[in-house]
């Protein structure tokens, strides 16, 4: 029992020793770039400018908060792993049951939600900020989980079949007059052919090498659709391009109209309406398919290459080809994201599908729990959602200044998220598995079960 | 023929940049075996302090010797740059040691993403540029109305470049920690129980990498003059081409890879088409890792089960 409490009892010294070195050590790696500022005068020439005050606080934030960590984190912590880990608590196993039904019914009843408490006026913003783009951000999470969650195969240029969706649509709906129904599908088979074609020379690379070349195509695609100025009129890109209609009947004040031919009032919020639930439908789509994909033999083997891709060659399971469906159908889902972008914003643009729009994307699917659907989900809501509300919030205004702009930390946050999850929950934040295949009884497997957070 | 040649002594230079960016990346590839992601943000984080140095010590200390300026630039950016690389392998790529093998590369990812967004915040999202600090060049030949010229800067980075490349070499060839550091290459595990301190070896290689970058910074910051918080994503994934062109792991394969790219692209920028030339790079990557995994001087890679 006395050793027991010597261990609990906290070494105050030592903690401030440490908590001093911390905030040294942040002083020094701060000071260049937070401590001083270079800034333009007014003869255009650099000039340095210092902030003593914002550096100083930084540092004692970063000080105190190691001290608090040792001194009063660090020990429950330690208490904690000494204690067994308990079983799962019942009301997780319920809430897991209902979760899905719940979340379902809430997205679909969204819409007329929204317009009673917000009124006509404000649901537009509430609709297309909060539900159309947080789903577009599902849907893509789920295509490109296909590809990394489920098959194991990193994929950083998951945006250049966004963009060849997009101006696959853009340009044949602007070229021929061809209409968003009949678009979709060859902008999903457009895409696909393009994951075929970029997948097939990289499947034989590692990893990480292939990360880094899906990486270097989904640049190429950009600077093809950046230099290639008579297809995609380049940097300026495509503008009007046309917006989906109502099986034919198109969105105007016109007497043909949506709101003239249902005898309603004319309002921009039922194409608002419609776009969501446009959106739900596709990204339900990719859902279901998936769910379904996983239950049939190439979904398995998806899962089993993912885990070990000898174990996966040496049983006969044909690698090229399942990689290649991974890449392919994947890639299709991005294809119809990207098309109804382009048919939601009527204005598309490379500056839409650079890097940094892989790497969300990407940064969701880890976040979110690489295979999980709801986790994928719920990384989307909290990430997208999460900086819509920060740009609302104007109390942070009158805390930082007028300048101050949430949006420009979303990647800020997103980056180093991607760091503390994998330290964390290398599995995500909904780490715990359904088996695909089980024997006799389903159990869940929580991710403390599988050794080193492997697969 | 001079525009050749120009555009040889272009490629030089770009290529000795290049070489020592690459050169971090084979390192701790070779040590770890895990692509840093992040190194070409690491880059453009020592472009911004070698900035920051400049002026503090031409505006407020008022040093007017631009040699002198240079070296302390150097040293003030190898410096922090190494502490900025030390403390990301502690808090983001030791932990994961032992996980799975995808999870330092999203690591390194998300540090890369979190470096330039840092800099976005803090240094603010415009072209930062100074006005030229060595001036002047050689006219090597005359032709045609054309001049193949070499500028003082561009034999400022040669010598710089060939300088430390030779400590560097000396590091890893004949000292102890160079010998460390092969052995922790060949077997960490082996290396541990002979003595090695393997976490301080690997510490040290990023610390290296990241002054080897910093000098790739601080004379790219005098050849061009301007740098922005993007600046990391392009030369990060070219130097990357180079360490894989010239073997991933191999140092001397680093170099002359980076050379190559900086030729190729000079040329391709020349002859071919200057739109397109990130697509160069670009597809000398995707085509060394396809056909030419092991790439230049690099050992094949033997998958143990």
């Amino acid at each position: 029992m006395a050793t027991h409490a010597d261990e609990t009892r906290v070494d105050v010294g030592r903690a401030l020793k440490d908590a001093g070195l911390t905030a040294l050590l942040a002083f020094a790696l701060f000071l260049p770039l937070i401590g001083f500022l270079t800034v333009q005068d007014f003869s255009n020439n650099l000039v340095l400018t210092t902030r003593w005050p914002l550096l100083f606080s930084i540092v004692a934030v970063i000080g105190f908060g190691r001290l608090a960590y040792a001194l009063f984190v660090a020990p429950r912590l330690a208490a904690r792993a000494r204690r067994p880990a308990a079983a799962p608590a019942a009301w997780r196993g319920a809430v897991g049951r209902w979760f899905v039904p719940f979340a379902v019914g809430f997205v679909l009843v969204y819409p007329p939600l929204v317009i009673f408490t917000a009124g006509w006026g404000s649901a537009v913003k509430w609709l297309d900020n909060f539900g159309i783009q947080i789903l577009i951000y599902i849907m893509l999470g789920w295509g490109l989980n296909i590809v990394v969650g489920l098959a194991g195969l990193l994929d950083l240029g998951y945006v250049a079949f966004y963009a060849v969706g997009a101006y696959s649509y853009a340009l044949f709906a602007k070229e021929f007059g061809l209409s968003f129904w009949i678009l979709l599908p060859i902008a999903g088979v457009l895409a696909s052919f393009w994951g075929v074609l970029l997948g097939f020379p990289v499947l034989r690379l590692r990893g990480d090498y292939l990360a880094i070349v899906t990486l270097a195509f989904g640049e190429i695609i950009r600077i093809v659709l950046i230099n290639f100025v008579d297809l995609t009129n380049g940097y300026a890109g495509i503008s009007s391009i046309p917006r989906p209609t109502f099986f034919g009947i198109p969105f105007n004040a016109d007497d043909n109209g949506f709101a003239a031919v249902f005898g309603l009032e004319f309002s921009p919020v039922y194409r608002t309406i419609f776009l969501y639930y446009l959106i739900l439908a596709l990204a339900l789509l990719t859902a279901f398919v998936t769910v379904r994909l996983r239950r049939l033999p190439v979904g398995r083997a998806w899962e089993a290459l993912r885990e070990d891709e000898i174990a996966c060659r040496s049983l006969g399971i044909n690698t090229t080809n399942t990689k290649l469906t991974a890449f392919a159908l994947g890639a299709m889902f991005a294809g119809f994201a990207g098309s109804f972008f382009a048919a939601r914003q009527g204005f598309i643009s490379p500056d839409s599908f650079t890097f940094m729009e892989s790497a969300s994307i990407v940064a969701i699917v880890v976040l979110g729990g690489m295979g999980s659907q709801i986790g994928v989900a719920i990384a989307a809501v909290a990430m997208i959602g999460g900086t819509e509300i920060m740009r609302d919030l104007d109390f942070l205004k009158t805390i930082f200044g007028p300048t101050f702009d949430p949006t420009q930390y979303r990647m800020l946050l997103f980056g180093f998220a991607m760091v503390l999850i994998m330290i964390w929950r290398p599995r995500g934040l909904i780490s715990t598995r359904e088996p695909s295949v089980f024997l006799k009884q389903r159990k869940a497997i929580s991710s403390d079960l599988v050794g080193e957070g492997r697969g | 023929m001079e525009v050749f040649l120009q555009q040889l002594i272009n490629g030089i230079t770009l290529g000795s940049i290049y070489g020592l960016i690459a050169l971090g990346y084979t390192m701790v590839f070779g040590i770890i075996g895990m692509v840093n992601f992040a190194h070409g943000d690491v880059f453009m984080v020592s472009v911004f302090i070698a900035l920051i140095a400049l002026l503090f010590l031409t505006t407020w200390v008022g040093l007017s010797s631009i040699a002198l300026t240079l070296f302390l630039v150097l040293i003030v950016a190898m410096l922090f740059t190494a502490l900025v690389n030390w403390a990301i392998e502690r808090v983001a790529y030791r932990p994961l040691r032992g996980s799975f093998r995808l999870a330092p590369l999203i690591s390194a990812i998300g540090m890369s993403i979190f470096l330039s967004n840092f800099v976005q915040v803090t240094q603010g999202p415009r072209n930062k540029s100074i006005s030229p600090l060595v001036q002047g060049e050689f006219v090597l030949l005359r032709q045609n109305d054309f001049n193949v010229t070499l500028p003082y800067k561009y034999l400022i980075i040669w010598a710089v470049t060939a300088v430390l490349l030779g400590c560097f070499w000396y590091i890893v060839a004949k000292t102890s920690l160079g010998r460390a550091q092969r052995a922790c290459e060949q077997d960490q595990r082996m290396a541990a129980l002979v003595g090695v301190d393997v976490d301080r070896t690997i510490s040290t290689t990023f610390v290296i990498a990241a002054a080897l970058a910093a000098i790739a910074g601080t004379l790219y910051l005098m050849n061009y003059g301007v740098v922005s918080f993007a600046d990391g994503f392009t030369p990060g994934v070219k130097a990357f081409t180079a360490a894989v062109l010239g073997g991933i792991g191999s140092l001397p394969g680093a170099v002359i890879g980076g050379l190559l790219i900086g030729l190729i692209e000079t040329m391709w920028s020349n002859y071919v088409s200057i739109d397109y030339k990130d697509v160069a790079a670009f597809s000398v990557l995707a085509i060394t890792l396809i056909f030419l995994p092991q790439g230049l001087f690099g050992r094949p890679d033997v998958e143990k089960v």
